[in-house]
């Protein structure tokens, strides 16, 4: 199905300098950028124990972020650990999805999204665990434990608003058609893609993802009684840097006081 | 679980028998008879402490999205998740007394329970997240150790629980202002201002004189309270002011000194009007606090009827499949 | 339907496997599915257990204080209740 869309992504003949690198800031910066904006519930969010629970996936997602980013600076071997490339890129440096960038909305945007993310990072990691790069096979290993257990609590909690009130149903259903046109990307294979497979083993079958995927939310939206969006026009730009204008307000916040002591111990 | 035994109106051999309990140092348990006086002062005294855990989140998450580095950014998380957790305990403990988290959560929004003044201050640098851990986790251990020994068994509990989880906070906290304190110069300067903004307001936190605390003796007398304020705070005094010292931070009372006597840090007069401004409601955030507690109840309320809601259908679902 | 926290549920942790099961506390949720994640968030994020039980507070049948003597009392008259009350023969192993 061709889908209309801006052409960002790479053209595939396009040498990319450092694959390996650019792929795994791909895998830390969605992380880095979801688990940033699941922190900002914190002390807000509808009830205690959801509190906790967003707190949660913050920190876990925050946790893989750390462990991608740290392996990305050992890969490019030019001095940089995690906090460098986190603290001190520039949005047009940040290579995640641009569904993770999105504000929060309100819980049914975020839970939409979660579980969107959710269900693809499970079949990612799943399929991760087993590519030949010990380095990243082993962070899949770990990160797929607990994303499957992320998934549990946002698929379950997109059911509950779809199948809970009415008002919950229009909200659910909102969520969805608003954030659905930024999954594409998910699952778009470029010349970095080519790159890691071709280099270091790492290929991913996109097409049989996105379909395991889609099966996986078909389930979940026809338990919560709501409709899948069917508008083909899928957003993107955020694996090549082209971002929506939230990122840059997003890494203002989480730069600042690092960049205002540069070279300080924290 | 049935909450509550019938009480009669106050029979005195019940009263002595429950005094004697206490005396022994056994502990009450949800069933057992109790006073009204003591269920009702348990209750507040156990929603407050709840209360203040779920508003103390607000002060430390205002700087979760500009943690400086990732490793202090998850820590930051983990610690506001854990207040989170504190204050669950600590409801379910005042639930077992009879009475639902509803209405205590509607007591903290209309402004009719009380929570611990310190939050209402408001954390205005990165350094306040070292100096919350140290000096306000620091200033909650003090009270909570003895805590752990109160008489009414599901706060006992809760409370040993809290402290097994709370020694990382503290400690996180002065590593915070540690790491500051031997920094640049505008990090030594951040510290040492944040440390002076929260000083006082710190020692605050045990409360005023146990002769002006109108509920001190009653608490004493039931071993729900074991210290008097004035302990707690000259305990906290001792065990901080050398740590402040151990990283050069000075603290900002001109009349501190070491009493070689006692062993005691002597400090000087405490402004108790400002503390008595705080908890009549005119600190500097009250209001913002509870509006942010306002604003998340409200706007979560139609979560909470969703999954109630599905509730309902399922409970109605599995009966017709049962049928 | 007006506003709730959702019903009580009281959370069972299992510290290890073969142990028994231990009160940790409570959780509010609004189902089983819901009460169980909320109870391996508060009880066992630390991964302090291996398994868990929620149950509905409701659901819970305990013994009164007054029952204390009736029930618990274990009148230290009954010695054939307990192990050292039988002599085995020497030699012949009981398990």
């Amino acid at each position: 199905m061709t889908e209309p869309s801006f052409q960002v992504a790479a053209p595939r003949s396009t040498p990319v300098a450092n694959p390996l690198f650019e792929y795994l800031l791909r895998l830390g910066d969605d992380r880095l950028v979801l688990g940033h904006r699941l922190s900002e519930w914190c002390g807000h969010g509808p009830i205690l124990e959801e509190d906790i629970a967003l707190s949660n996936m913050a920190l876990d997602l925050i946790g893989h972020a750390s462990s991608l980013l740290a392996l990305a600076g050992e890969i490019e071997a030019q001095g940089r650990d995690a906090d460098a490339l986190a603290y001190f890129r520039e949005a047009v440096a940040y290579r995640n999805a641009l569904l993770v960038e999105i504000p929060n909305g309100d819980f049914a945007v975020t839970m939409v999204r979660q579980f969107l993310f959710d269900a693809y990072s499970v079949l990612l990691w799943d399929a991760l665990s087993r590519c030949e790069h010990e380095g990243l096979a082993a962070i899949a290993t770990k990160s797929l434990k607990e994303d499957k257990y992320h998934l549990r609590h946002s698929s379950e909690w997109v059911v509950r608003l779809g199948d809970g009130t009415e008002e919950s149903h229009e909200r659910a259903q909102q969520a969805l058609d608003s954030v659905w046109r930024y999954t594409g990307e998910l699952f778009d294979h470029d010349a970095v893609d080519d790159a890691v497979a071709a280099e270091a083993f790492i290929a991913i079958d996109h097409d049989a993802l996105h379909s395991l995927w889609l099966t996986m939310v078909k389930d979940v939206v026809h338990r919560a009684t709501l409709t899948l969006p069917t508008d083909p026009a899928m957003r993107r730009g955020g694996r090549r840097g082209f971002h929506t204008e939230s990122l840059g307000h997003l890494l203002a916040t989480m730069q600042i006081v690092a960049r205002s002591h540069p070279g300080a111990s924290w | 679980m049935d909450q509550n035994p019938t009480v009669a109106a106050e029979d005195p051999a019940l009263l002595a028998a429950f005094e004697a309990r206490i005396a022994a140092g056994e502990s009450i348990e949800p069933k057992d008879w109790m006073p009204e006086r003591y269920r009702k002062q348990l209750t507040r005294m156990m929603s407050q402490h709840a209360h203040s855990e779920i508003v103390g989140m607000l002060p430390e998450g205002n700087w979760i999205t500009r943690a400086p580095s990732l490793r202090r950014k998850m820590s930051l998380i983990a610690k506001v998740q854990d207040e989170a957790g504190h204050g669950l305990y600590i409801y379910c403990g005042t639930e077992t007394l009879g009475v639902d988290r509803h209405d205590l959560v509607e007591a903290l929004l209309d402004g009719r329970a009380k929570y611990s003044s310190i939050f209402n201050y408001p954390t205005l640098s990165w350094a306040d997240m070292g100096v919350i851990g140290w000096l306000v986790d620091g200033a909650a251990i003090v009270n909570q150790t003895v805590l752990a020994k109160a008489s009414y068994g599901p706060y006992a509990r809760a409370m040993v629980r809290i402290c097994k989880e709370e020694n990382f906070h503290k400690r996180q906290g002065y590593e915070i202002c540690s790491v500051l304190a031997n920094g640049t110069p505008a990090q030594k300067a951040m510290v040492q201002e944040a440390f002076n903004r929260f000083w006082w307001p710190s020692l605050m936190m045990f409360g005023p004189s146990d002769t002006d605390s109108p509920n001190s003796a009653e608490l004493l007398k039931w071993r729900v309270k074991r210290k008097t304020n004035d302990e707690l705070r000259q305990r906290f005094v001792n065990l901080t002011v050398p740590q402040a010292i151990a990283i050069g931070i000075t603290v900002p009372d001109p009349d501190m000194h070491l009493d070689a006597e006692t062993g005691n840090w002597e400090f000087g007069e405490i402004e108790w009007s400002e503390f008595f401004e705080v908890l009549k409601g005119n600190g500097p955030c009250n209001r913002e606090r509870l509006e942010a507690r306002r604003k998340a109840h409200d706007d979560g309320a139609w979560v909470r009827a969703a999954a109630s809601a599905y509730a309902e259908k399922q409970k109605g679902r599995s009966s017709t499949a049962a049928a | 339907m007006s506003d709730s926290q959702w019903p009580l549920w009281e959370v069972f942790t299992q510290p290890n496997k073969g142990e028994p099961f231990e009160h940790a506390g409570s959780v509010h949720a609004p189902d089983g599915e819901l009460a169980l994640q909320n109870a391996r968030d508060v009880y066992a994020r630390r991964g302090e257990a291996v398994n868990l039980w929620v149950v509905p507070s409701a659901a819970i049948v305990a013994s009164a204080p007054s029952d204390a003597g009736p029930f618990f009392d274990p009148g230290n008259d009954k010695p054939y209740r307990h192990p050292q009350f039988y002599i085995a023969p020497r030699g012949v192993r009981i398990f």
